[in-house]
């Protein structure tokens, strides 16, 4: 890698949808980078899939694209600081580099929210997006009772997936009431595109049962998980199984953005029409800016690749796309708001935060997430809070600290080289 | 557990062998050979949650290099991989 130039006129951070079509879209407008901490493009929806030749799908066809561009992709390669103005801090497992900009496009995407409920730290509980990506990894599954849980458009997505891949889905459990997914649902009319997925994820899955307003409330098993308990509230019911694959929504990856100094509204990046953030020469497009799916990122990837390399005349049918896609992220969010219940299934025992082992009812007698983090440790374990400050921002209300640096743990190589005067590659391991 | 017309790739985990599908993530392998990837503070058994290099439950040692993430890092052959780090 370090062959390459560590110099680019365009910058990526995000390898997923929207990243890579910013990649195709600023292409011809000097050298255009993208980097992203997975060995391969594609990002959480298209990992894992074949970009071979003979492919005729999207990403297969994305990617074509990008690599025609001339991009240049660093892979397995992580920013984790903004040293100075124009430079990027970014790390793999043989090193860590400096990476020059004079562009930067923000597409960092998102991550699941998870919250606390007994068991939930037992083995073969995992995020639903998370066994999915274990299964698109190579994880045998044919055969295997699975239950998917949580909230989300995610959830049908999964476990259509997880089925289509052998495995026996049980139960679909969304917290959601039913009354507010018809709703949804019915907004949807106005967009056959979407609906047809979600009908299409509906009839491929008819024999599992997809019950609206239900939620885990338990795991259970020893080492793994043996079998959920699901509740609406009124009832229960043990469903035995072998994974439980349980996520509550999406949160923005906005860590990055935050540390460059990009102004945040209600926990999103704040772009402008053209994915402008508010620091000057850097964009943002995809989940950061709203969680809005696949082809809002795509859009918005577009825009900031276009937009960045000056190419403004082929602006105006993707602007005015991007008006009619209106508040989708918005209906998402009402859509799949989380129950007020959800804030209960924890007791004092259920550890809260993973990487420390801190228990909920330690974390509960304090007054802020700050407070939390000085007398638990809640928070100071190597996911930076990733895992349990988005469970307490909604169980507690807390708000995150200010983001600081570096945005992921360091290697002690990289900490001795960020004052080390080499140019590009700073210290190698 | 791999499929006999599938490609392998031979690894080390704990020291004991396994034949991995080719191209699978070192946290797909370890759940293959059924070992935790760490074991928490309170001495729980951990496998991966989110899959994607947030969480870091799944950080193992690989190839003597600690905290590697297992999700986010593909088996390659004779690779040496130590959990409980
Ligand atoms: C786990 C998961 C599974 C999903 N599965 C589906 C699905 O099956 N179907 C569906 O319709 N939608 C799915 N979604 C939603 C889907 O991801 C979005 O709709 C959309 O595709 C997001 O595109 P994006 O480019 O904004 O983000 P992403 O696809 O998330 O891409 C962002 C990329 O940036 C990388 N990155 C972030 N920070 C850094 C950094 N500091 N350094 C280096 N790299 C970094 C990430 O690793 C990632 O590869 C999933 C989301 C998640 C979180
Ligand atoms: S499973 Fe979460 S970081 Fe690997």
């Amino acid at each position: 890698m370090a062959d390459r130039p560590l110099d680019f006129n365009i910058l990526i951070v995000g390898g997923g949808p929207a990243g890579m079509a910013a990649a195709s879209a600023a292409a011809g407008a000097g050298t255009v980078g993208i980097v992203d901490d997975n060995p391969n493009l594609g990002g959480q929806i298209w990992r894992g899939q074949s970009f071979a030749v003979e492919q005729k799908n999207a990403a297969a066809a994305m990617y074509r694209r990008v690599q025609q561009a001339g991009v240049t992709h660093l892979p397995r390669l992580r920013v984790l600081d903004a040293p100075r103005p124009g430079i990027l801090l970014a790390e793999s497992e043989a090193g860590s580099y400096e990476l020059r900009y004079r562009k930067l496009v923000l597409a960092t995407g998102a991550r699941e929210r998870f919250l606390p409920f007994p068991g939930w730290t037992l083995r073969n509980v995992m995020g639903a997006g998370g066994l999915q990506a274990m299964v698109k990894s190579g994880l045998p599954i044919p055969g295997k009772r699975v239950v998917v849980a949580g909230s989300g458009p995610l959830l049908l997505a999964v476990a259509a997936y997880l089925y289509e891949q052998g495995a026996q889905v049980v139960s679909i459990c969304e917290q959601s009431p039913f009354a507010r997914l018809a709703k949804f649902s019915f907004g949807l009319l106005g967009d056959p595109r979407r609906l047809a997925q979600g009908v299409g994820y509906r009839m491929q899955l008819r024999r599992t049962p997809y019950r609206a307003g239900w939620w885990p409330i338990a795991a259970r098993g020893t080492r793994y998980i043996e079998s959920v308990v699901l509740s609406d509230g009124h009832r229960t019911q043990e469903v035995p199984c072998d994974y439980l694959a349980c996520g509550f929504h999406l949160v923005p990856n906005i860590e990055l953005p935050a540390l460059l100094g990009c102004e945040l509204l209600h926990g999103f990046v704040r772009v402008d029409e053209q994915q402008q953030t508010s620091v000057s020469g850097i964009y943002c497009a995809g989940e950061p800016t709203g969680i809005g799916g696949l082809e809002q990122a795509i859009l918005e990837g577009e825009i900031a690749g276009l937009v960045c390399s000056g190419r403004t005349e082929a602006l105006r049918p993707l602007l005015q796309k991007k008006k009619k896609f209106g508040k989708f992220a918005d209906r998402l969010a009402r859509a799949f708001a989380l129950r007020p219940e959800l804030r209960g299934l924890a007791n004092a025992e259920t550890i809260l935060c993973r990487c420390e082992d801190v228990s909920f009812g330690d974390v509960r007698k304090h007054s802020s997430w700050r407070a939390a983090k000085l007398h638990t440790r809640c928070g100071m374990g190597p996911c930076q809070g990733r895992i349990c400050g988005a469970a307490t921002e909604f169980l507690f209300g807390w708000n995150a600290d200010s983001v600081r640096p570096p945005i992921f743990p360091m290697r002690f190589g990289t900490m001795v080289g960020r004052g080390c005067t080499q140019e590009n590659k700073l210290q190698e391991r | 557990m791999h499929k006999p017309d599938q490609p392998a790739i031979r690894i080390l985990i704990n020291g004991k062998t396994l034949d991995a599908p080719a191209g699978c993530t070192v946290a797909v392998a370890l759940a293959i050979a059924d070992e935790a990837c760490r074991t928490s503070v309170q001495q729980q058994e951990r496998g991966p949650l989110c899959a994607m290099g947030i969480c870091y439950e799944c950080r193992v040692t690989v190839n003597g290099v600690p905290h590697r993430l297992a999700c986010q890092t593909i088996c390659a052959a004779g690779m040496e991989i130590q959990t409980n780090g």
